[in-house]
């Protein structure tokens, strides 16, 4: 049981910065990401597009924004708990008992939903008889890829992860890599690369083809691909691999009784405290009247929903308002010798 | 201003008077059309406000810029006539746009 006073959902800027101002007002803090990697989706959809309105920051790219928030948070050594999403939420007395997907619990005296727009899930086939196969031989993302050796994989996808598991797996397996259109948005020297690999014979390139249907009983043996213009083929497979990105899903939060409207948990702007004492939201995953998603918002609504913790965290105190250029405390907190 | 007709995957028509410089994306959002998620906020960056533009308006609208292409390679079943709807601009010359949206975003 991890115990701390403030559990953060969401390491997104919008957490790492609610993480600071928790530091600087004397209160602890754990973070939550489903993502194997802290920075959400500045991190994840565009790290290296460049963000033109970050107060005092004429330009700068997701990654590095990301990696400011993390050094700035450095001093107070919060605790980051990745590839996991959070699934349970219990009430014990005063405090917030809450569980991940992978076990790890906490204690919390209360709970910051930081989460943007819902935690990142592979996007799935669309056709529907895909699930019934999935993780036995049908995969959005690879683990072991021994389990590939010898066997005939179809891998759908034009991006990176589909160019670079092909390129790869062709050396072990006999691969089918199937894209929708001839170009591709995975870098140009795989592009290259696949190009070579198909003319050679190592491996078959289909474009402009998308999954029809998958066959199979308990395992896939084929897939059926259509092309543009309407033509189908059906190609032996032992495994089907899909790699469409990621897309956002709300997920648990749904079930945890807060105000949800479209998507977003409604909040009050006094303190980002949504229906539920305790329960804070911050971001692009909160609504009030005029908000606006960005970044810069997400920072004021974490420096406000961080002192709306206190009082859950140290009932028996009242927080001083200070200022980080004159507060002893503060200044200590971040470590700062002078 | 352009009537923009959004049909939805319920079968239902709604045709909406949407002010120029305004996206087809925000136009669905802003008057509760359902089935555009556009979770990026319109960025280019997640293909949740996927459309299906109706054929004799697909040669009329604006070239796809780079990066819409490669968007589309993830959103839920594409076609030839799929495009992002955040990346639409309303203007006189959109009067009368039809657009299909998809069973879901994802």
């Amino acid at each position: 049981m991890n115990k701390t006073d403030v559990l953060i959902i969401g390491a997104g800027p919008t957490g790492l910065f609610c993480a600071h101002q928790l530091g600087i007002i004397g209160l602890s803090c754990e973070i939550v990401d489903n993502l194997d990697k802290a920075g959400g989706q500045c991190i994840e959809l565009y790290p290296d597009k460049p963000i033109y309105d970050i107060p005092a920051v004429p330009e700068c790219t997701g990654e590095e924004l990301t990696n400011n928030l993390l050094k700035q948070i450095k001093p107070f050594n919060v605790k980051f708990h990745l590839n996991e999403r959070v699934e349970e939420l219990k009430k014990n007395q005063n405090r917030w008992n809450v569980k991940t997907s992978g076990g790890v619990e906490f204690d919390v005296a209360a709970i910051v939903i930081a989460g943007g727009v819902g935690s990142f899930e592979p996007r799935k086939f669309s056709v529907k008889e895909c699930e019934k196969f999935e993780g036995n031989s049908l995969f959005y993302s690879i683990k072991d890829k021994s389990i590939f050796k010898d066997k005939t994989i179809s891998i759908f996808g034009g991006g990176d992860s589909a160019l670079d598991w092909a390129i790869e797996l062709s050396n072990i397996s006999k691969v089918n890599l199937i894209h929708r259109r001839d170009g591709f948005s995975g870098a140009e020297s795989s592009v290259q690369k696949v190009k070579e690999l198909d003319d050679q014979g190592k491996l078959n390139l289909y474009t402009k083809y998308q999954m029809d249907s998958v066959v199979g009983d308990k395992k896939i043996k084929s897939v059926k691909i259509k092309h543009d213009e309407g033509e189908i083929k059906e190609i032996k497979s032992d495994y089907v691999l899909g790699f469409f990105g990621l897309i956002m899903q709300l997920g648990p939060i749904l079930d945890w009784g807060l105000n949800i409207d479209k998507k977003t948990v409604q909040v009050n702007t006094e303190n980002f405290e949504t229906n539920v004492s305790g329960i804070f939201a911050i971001g692009d995953i909160c609504s009030y009247p005029g908000k606006l998603k960005l970044i810069l918002s997400g920072f004021h609504e974490g420096a406000l929903a961080a002192r709306g913790c206190f009082k859950y965290a140290k009932p028996d105190e009242k927080l001083r308002f200070e200022f980080t250029t004159t507060s002893k405390a503060a200044q200590e907190r971040l470590g700062i010798k002078k | 201003m352009a009537k923009i007709t959004y049909h939805t995957h319920d079968n239902k028509t709604h045709t909406i008077d949407v002010q120029n410089g305004l996206t087809v994306m925000e136009g669905a959002v802003q008057n509760d059309i359902p089935g555009i998620d556009a979770d990026c906020g319109g960025g280019m960056a997640c293909a949740t406000c996927h459309v299906y533009v109706k054929e004799e308006w697909l040669d009329k609208l604006p070239a796809k810029e780079d990066g819409e292409e490669d968007m589309l390679d993830m959103a839920f079943e594409p076609k030839n006539n799929s495009r992002l709807s955040c990346q639409l601009i309303v203007s006189d010359d959109l009067d009368g746009l039809e657009v299909n949206i998809p069973s879901k975003q994802g």
